[in-house]
């Protein structure tokens, strides 16, 4: 009964999602206010249905109901409770669903925050988000149900695959897809806007917080999905150029991009059609990656039905989506002048060199994300595009970005003068390079060519970044936590940037045979291996290999790596055991059994790379904080004299 | 006027260092056969695919260094590595391996990827074979399970 209702509840969720939609736009276009008043009613209904919806799959997860194909295919009488609920999204329906579930609450938070918006143009945002709605909607109940039956009912399911039942399945997706569904709020608040033909500086101060808690959201969530791969995968990587991370890093950087290029709409009005195109294509990525993702056509360590339908339904979802954004773009944009001008030194400038090299970055991730696609349609083999295309191309754009970051947070908004401000420049950059090269010789006493290069910028941006907080914190100056959160979030990248540096300078990883007893040192550690011995889980059998690791006769610590069979999929999995000894990340993969007693292991050494997870996260935070600032809230709707004033005033 | 040619310009070099990069750093795959016709360019790293052959394996007991067979069921390819073998790695299974072959011919691999379902083969070998053998030998079962957003659910990988 349960699925039948969920099944029934999306249905009526998409006629909602379309009742929103029409009533948003059209209700909005034909100023009728009863049409926009049932808006939110609609938004509310949809929420319900979708929640509804949600409850009964995970009803039917919990009481392992196998007569569900989506439950009988990801699930098992004996996976432990917690993983019958992440099951829920550990496929590709049910993760559909969690979409469609957070983009509901997205909505929800939008109508109920709406209040502080004019009537239109709110009804508009609630269309738009109505639209996307339905289409995903749409796919779901087209080609992906969750709900549909298995008759004659499984005796038990084929069980969740053995690498999800982890907690990272739990906390990696939903934030991820939170992030990912979040940039829908700024695309449908650029549509609404050029729906109006309207852009004014009220419109950036409400677009803002939303884009920066889904670039939070988005940041948190891939930091999470390279922690998750790492430990989880046994391969030791953090990050792999993947078709599907590098699906969701590319609405990373045009998000970056957007919340730097509404910062210049915000503050002096400028960027307009830039923020809305920039608003635009971070939406579109998302969707891109959806449909990299879902469509199979891309070969990456997500495996995924390689269902044409759904590919093809998708691509058209896109090419509506996009394309109708697009020429909605294309007729008003025209009319969304920027009056005022800058000057090449100002604040301004050095903003839209930010998005220039964001842009280009986004550009050649996606290049090397479709070339093998491009290749292949055209005939010209079948290829694939690793970290040698990928770093050398990411770090071209990335240098001069952090370069101009450290010299651009003290430059003037209009005027181009830095003045005095040069000397501090300077000093900040020379006690950089004084640190990053101590750091580097200092501790390692060695390096690639670029490794002093990304410890100084590195140094440099932190450095930079707190010159002006300390100094107004001393003055007793208030500091609003918009300013704060930049600060936060620059230090968290100048932190990123040492931490990435040197994992790229000095890890190591050797595989070795080892045989009980014997010792194998690598470097700077010893690793004593003590033989494997049989564990016994709840639903998976695995031998666990004891190693001892010392550091000049210290002891470290004992890992024990361990080979899982699960007893339903008869899936062999590695589970890594991992230890932080001073910055060092020690990862150890158990391998196979050589014969003559030896066994293969796995052993890698990352300096500083829990420092990359923690800066990303840091960075995130970051921009919570900005977005918790009290002049996003304190935005009425009327009165735009007096806004103009204060702005001339101000800033 | 100078900031926008500056940035029209730089714009232009990223492009056009973006495609030599691109056209530098592909790797092509190739089958069995292709890697018999000579179609390999001499010393290239490449992306070999096919199934391990069943009994194929071989290793001196106690040693990291694997041997094994690779096929399209025209031609074989032998394989030498000498890393930890991907968890799913299987005689009889579909498989990819990175590498550059020797001048007597061998394989020899730096990194080595198998597919997480015994049944499912990895996307190049099953067209590859399709091509080869039409139908028969390339049906592909739809996986087991359709991991969604997770790390790694569909490869499993050795090497870097």
């Amino acid at each position: 009964m349960l699925p039948e209702l969920g099944h029934f509840a999306l249905i009526l969720a998409l006629f909602l999602a379309a009742l929103q939609a029409f009533f948003g736009i059209a209700g909005a276009a034909a100023g009728r206010e009863r049409w926009m008043a049932a808006v939110t009613t609609a938004v509310a209904g949809e929420a319900v249905m979708v929640a509804t919806a949600m409850a009964c799959l995970m009803a039917s997860f919990i009481g392992d109901d196998f007569s569900v194909t989506y439950v009988a295919e990801n699930s098992n009488s004996a996976l432990p409770l917690f993983y019958r609920v992440t099951a829920l999204w550990g496929a590709h329906e049910g993760s559909l669903l969690l979409w469609i579930f957070l983009l509901a609450a997205w909505t929800v938070a939008v109508a109920a925050a709406s209040r502080r918006l004019p009537a239109r143009f709110a009804a508009r945002v609630l269309g738009v988000l109505g639209v996307v709605s339905f289409g995903f909607l749409l796919f779901t109940l087209a080609t992906s149900d969750p709900f549909v039956r298995l008759d004659p009912a499984a005796a038990d399911g084929r069980d969740l695959n053995p690498i999800l039942q982890d907690p990272g399945l739990a906390v990696h997706p939903p934030i991820l897809y939170t992030g990912y569904v979040g940039f829908s709020v700024a695309f449908a608040f650029a549509c609404a806007a050029m729906l109006e033909g309207r852009l004014d500086q009220n419109w950036a101060r409400w677009t803002r917080p939303w884009t920066t808690v889904a670039w939070a959201f988005l940041g948190c969530g891939i930091a999470l999905g390279s922690f998750w791969a790492y430990y989880e995968l046994g391969w030791g990587g953090f990050w792999f150029w993947d078709p599907v991370e590098n699906a969701s890093f590319m609405p990373w950087l045009v998000g970056t991009a957007l919340i730097h290029s509404l910062a210049v709409t915000d503050k002096r009005g400028l960027f307009k059609s830039w923020t809305l195109l920039l608003a635009i294509l971070a939406f579109s990525m998302s969707l891109l990656g959806t449909f990299l993702v879902r469509s199979g056509v891309l070969v990456s360590v997500h495996s995924f039905a390689a269902d044409p339908q759904r590919g093809i339904f998708i691509l058209a979802f896109l090419i509506v989506m996009i394309g109708g954004a697009l020429s909605l773009y294309a007729w008003r944009a025209p009319l969304l002048r920027s009056a005022a001008g800058f000057e090449l030194g100002a604040r301004e400038s050095f903003l839209l060199f930010n998005n220039v090299l964001l842009v280009i970055a986004a550009a050649t991730v996606f290049a090397g994300t479709l070339a093998p696609l491009i290749a292949d349609s055209l005939g010209l083999g079948t290829l694939s595009v690793g970290p040698p295309y990928f770093n050398p191309t990411f770090m071209m754009s990335m240098l001069p970005l952090l370069a101009l970051l450290a010299v651009g947070i003290h430059a003037n908004w209009k005027r181009g003068r830095l003045g005095d401000k040069w000397r501090m420049l300077l000093n900040t950059l020379v006690a950089a390079a004084v640190i990053g090269c101590g750091l580097v010789f200092g501790i390692y006493r060695h390096g690639q060519v670029l490794t002093p290069v990304g410890a100084t910028l590195g140094v440099w941006i932190i450095l930079a970044s707190l010159v002006d907080p300390i100094d107004r914190w001393r003055r007793r100056l208030s500091l609003s936590r918009a300013v704060l959160g930049m600060t936060v979030a620059h230090v968290g990248l100048g932190l990123v940037v040492i931490a990435l540096t040197t994992v790229q300078s000095f890890t190591i990883e050797r595989d070795v045979a080892m045989s009980p007893g014997a010792s194998v040192a690598v470097g700077g550690y010893e690793f004593r291996f003590d033989g494997v011995s049989p564990v016994e889980g709840p639903n998976y059998s695995a031998l666990a290999a004891t190693l001892v690791v010392t550091r000049d006769g210290m002891p470290v610590t004992v890992l024990r790596p361990q080979k899982r069979q699960y007893w339903v999929q008869r899936q062999v999995t590695s589970e890594t055991a991992i230890r932080m000894f001073r910055g060092d990340n020690i990862l150890l993969a158990l391998g196979e059994d050589l014969g003559a007693g030896r066994w293969s292991v796995r052993v890698q050494i990352r300096p500083l790379v829990t420092l990359v997870w923690l800066a990303a996260f840091i960075m995130a935070c970051g921009g919570a904080l900005a977005a918790s600032d009290r002049r996003y809230r304190a935005v009425k709707v009327a009165a735009p004299a007096e806004e103009a004033a204060a702005l001339e005033r101000g800033t | 006027m100078v900031l926008v040619v500056g940035i029209v310009a730089g714009v232009a070099i990223a492009g056009a260092l973006t495609l030599s990069a691109l056209r530098q750093n592909v790797t092509f795959f190739f089958d069995p056969s292709e890697v018999a016709a000579g179609h390999v360019p001499a010393g290239e790293r490449f992306r070999l695919g096919g199934m391990v052959v069943k009994g194929s394996l071989q290793r001196a007991p106690g040693s990291l260094e694997v041997h094994f067979v690779v096929t399209d069921f025209s031609h074989n390819v032998p394989v030498v590595y000498d890393r930890v073998l991907p968890d799913l790695f299987r005689e009889g299974a579909g498989v990819v391996a990175h590498g550059r072959l020797r001048g007597d011919g061998t394989f020899v691999a730096d990194e080595v990827l198998a597919k997480h379902d015994e049944k499912y083969m990895p996307p190049e070998v099953a067209r590859s074979l399709k091509r080869r053998h039409g139908e028969s030998r390339a049906q592909i079962p739809p996986p087991a399970t359709l991991p969604a957003a997770s790390p790694g659910a569909g490869v499993a990988k050795a090497g870097s």
